[in-house]
């Protein structure tokens, strides 16, 4: 009983990250159709920003929760300019073009990023700097879960939670959800699409980075690759749940980590990317339009 | 030519790319005895670099717009009248099949005249010739984009190498049979996917590329793992053993028939009716099924005929590099193929042969630049898609042209 609760609260942990960074796919799928195949690399780079700010931060004598809102600030404002300026480079001036040209363009921009930290920084496995404490609270049940599961799972609700108040109530999620629903009527209504999706872009970075920061914090490893195989599966979480939906990106998550971890508990630790990749086959043969999808109407 | 408004705009772009650029390429951080490194030259670099690229590109986007402008009739580099030289040249025998002799010629000749390790090269970059062929018909002819290439590829390869591992078959017995495991594999892929629109096709794809690579990685019982086959043997020439140069040599030598062979094959097909079902599907499917073309066969036989390809040569790579490993085949291996097709251009044969020799000397021949090799793949796939998605040699499709005769009036 208590392997099975440590097994799924390890899912669960697994699973908001990969919400997180699935969240980001949804949306962009949501506003342009298009799978921003570099949103992998963009929680790498947020989780590598960090990784620089904190250590530096440290090695500066600064004090830990200084280092912490610090580095997870840094970590949100690159990744967002990334993911903003890779928008307006890769995406935009193909937005008019066949529907592979710009999926093209997201593998190259997504090779592209990653071999771009490879040579800036390194090829290796760098350490990552402990930031969230051991909570005296947590003694008593430390075989189970960790602190830092905690941490990211409270992080992950609230992050989930204000992200659906500002699509629900704010005039930009208004704006959001208008474009993709029908952005040529949204254009015609006075909406700037344009600030819109590169909006859309930075909000999905920003729910990136937290989630490359919380993991590599979690983890205790950063690597150039992280990203890819991440980039991966919060697809498949985002596919799972619908691709489009918000509900549908943290429901897949969730499913997707609780399904890893029990199958990596229980069955073999070898195959663990096989489940996902496998999962994400089975689900865009047999439904792809996810659980909480519609189902897309192609008219002629 | 540009206006100071241009200026302030570049010098602008050159900021954002340093604020960008900032923390990872200036700060580099030694985590285990904690020193930081500031790499304010780097800085500085990018600086200028995004400077001098965004003023460049400025300036080609006015030129383009001043000779939109001014005459058409002007006459344009590399073009002749309104076609570009190089579909002048494929239409016309004359100048065709002169060119093609001596290119042939050329290749023949390549091992006389150059070293056993320029041999070794060529006959790598022949490879992935004939394997962007190969892709070619997937993603240029048929329109599914195939992220998943290099696991028929990592089929042919393993087929040799088990096969000879556990039945001591020889390379000409596994040559048809790591193609037809590896369309066999194509079918089995394309079956399930048939189905699925565009990008979602891609996706998939790519995590059977994975499962099958990481299946090869960690069932050791079957394809020892990430050790890999060692030992595999050259393919014999009518039962004599080789010495290591002539080994290269036999080897680059089968190398060019085989990509004699496919072009002359992907270039029947093209403008056979299975070639023409493809264009038709790649372009519009409901019209193309309205027209009464049967998707499913005609997908299947895309992907089968296009695995073929990658299983042939992965039977090649497996018996020149007698050892293979899951390693080889990364989804990195499908990005380069993938490259290959869209630098050359989707869809034209000369351009996917043009783009393998380019993206694969290139690197071997710019040693100082090998490490932004993946950098540079990268980069043109985005670029090329942005700037010029047809390819550097684009395909033009067959058009019936009717030319005005010149006696007017006489119908």
């Amino acid at each position: 009983m208590e392997y099975f609760i440590e097994l799924f609260l390890s899912g669960l942990t697994r699973g908001s990250i990969y919400a997180l960074i699935a969240l980001g796919y949804t949306m962009v799928y949501g506003i342009i159709g298009l799978i921003n195949f570099a949103h992998g690399d963009i929680y790498m780079i947020g989780a590598f920003t960090s990784f620089i700010v904190a250590t530096v931060l440290s090695i500066y004598g600064f004090p830990m929760l200084s280092i912490i809102v610090l580095a997870g600030l840094a970590a949100a404002v690159w990744a967002s300019a990334y993911g903003y300026t890779i928008e307006k480079l890769a995406y935009r001036p193909l937005r008019h073009a066949p529907r592979l040209s710009p999926l093209i363009s997201a593998i190259g921009m997504s090779i592209f990023l990653q071999n771009y930290v490879l040579l800036a920084q390194t090829s290796d496995f760098l350490p990552f700097p402990e930031l969230i404490p051991e909570f005296d609270f947590i003694e008593p049940y430390a075989h189970v879960v960790g602190s830092a599961e905690i941490v990211i799972l409270i992080t992950t609700a609230l992050a989930m939670i204000l992200l659906t108040l500002v699509i629900k109530f704010t005039r930009m999620g208004k704006a959001m959800r208008a474009t993709s629903q029908d952005r040529m009527m949204a254009m015609l209504t006075g909406i700037n699409v344009d600030r819109v999706i590169s909006t859309t872009f930075i909000i999905g970075s920003t729910l990136a980075a937290l989630g490359g920061l919380l993991i590599a914090s979690h983890i205790g490893q950063i690597n150039f690759y992280i990203g890819f195989i991440a980039g991966i599966k919060a697809f498949t979480a985002a596919v799972l749940g619908g691709i489009g939906s918000i509900p549908g990106a943290v429901l897949g998550g969730f499913v997707l980590g609780l399904t890893e971890s029990f199958a990596t508990g229980y069955v073999s630790s070898d195959y663990e990317d096989v489940f996902a990749f496998s999962l994400l086959v089975l689900i865009l043969i047999f439904k792809p339009s996810g659980i909480l999808g519609r189902a897309e109407i192609q008219k002629v | 030519m540009i206006s100071l408004e241009e200026f302030k705009r570049s010098f602008k772009v050159a900021l954002w790319f340093m604020f960008l650029t900032f923390p990872l390429l200036v700060i580099k951080v030694n985590p285990i005895e904690r020193t930081v490194l500031w790499k304010w030259e780097n800085m500085a670099f990018v600086g200028i670099g995004a400077f001098i690229l965004s003023v460049l590109i400025r300036a080609f986007f006015i030129q383009k717009e001043r000779s939109r402008n001014s005459s058409k009739n002007k006459r344009r580099f590399g073009y002749i009248g309104d076609e570009p030289l190089v579909q002048f040249i494929l239409r016309e025998p004359k100048y065709l099949y002169p060119l093609s002799g001596g290119v042939l010629i050329f290749a023949l000749l390549f091992p006389a005249l150059f070293d056993t390790y320029q041999t070794n090269i060529m006959t790598t970059a022949l490879m992935y010739v004939v394997l962007g062929l190969g892709l070619n018909i997937v993603v240029g002819l048929a329109g599914l984009l195939d992220l998943g290439y290099v696991a028929f590829y990592l089929v042919g390869a393993y087929s040799y190498a088990l096969l000879n591992y556990h039945f001591d078959i020889g390379f000409w017995m596994a040559l048809p049979i790591g193609a037809m495991l590896a369309a066999l594999f194509g079918i089995v892929l394309g079956f399930p996917v048939l189905r699925l629109r565009g990008d979602y096709l891609a996706i998939v794809t790519l995590g059977f590329g994975e499962i099958i690579r990481l299946v090869m990685e960690n069932w050791n019982a079957f394809s020892h793992g990430p050790s890999g086959i060692s030992n595999i043997p050259r393919p014999g020439f009518f039962g004599m053993d080789l010495s290591l140069d002539s080994a290269i040599l036999y080897i680059y030598y089968l190398v060019v028939a085989l990509v004699i062979i496919t072009i002359f094959v992907v270039n029947r097909l093209q403008d056979s009716r299975l070639g023409r079902a493809w264009i038709a599907l790649r372009e519009d499917e409901i019209a193309c099924q309205a027209m009464g073309i049967d998707k499913t066969k005609t997908k299947l036989t895309a992907f089968a005929l296009g695995a073929t390809w990658a299983g042939l040569v992965g039977v090649i790579f497996a018996a020149k590099t007698t050892f293979i490993n899951p390693a080889s085949f990364t989804f990195l291996e499908s990005a380069i193929i993938l490259s290959i097709v869209v630098l050359g251009g989707m869809g034209s044969i000369l351009g996917v042969i043009f783009g393998a020799l380019v993206l694969i000397l290139l690197p071997e021949y710019l040693r100082v630049f090998s490490e932004y090799r993946m950098l540079a793949f990268g980069g043109i796939l985005v670029v090329m898609m942005v700037f010029r998605p047809q390819g550097l040699i684009a395909n033009v499709r067959r058009t019936y042209q009717f030319k005005k005769s010149t006696k007017g009036g006489d119908s």
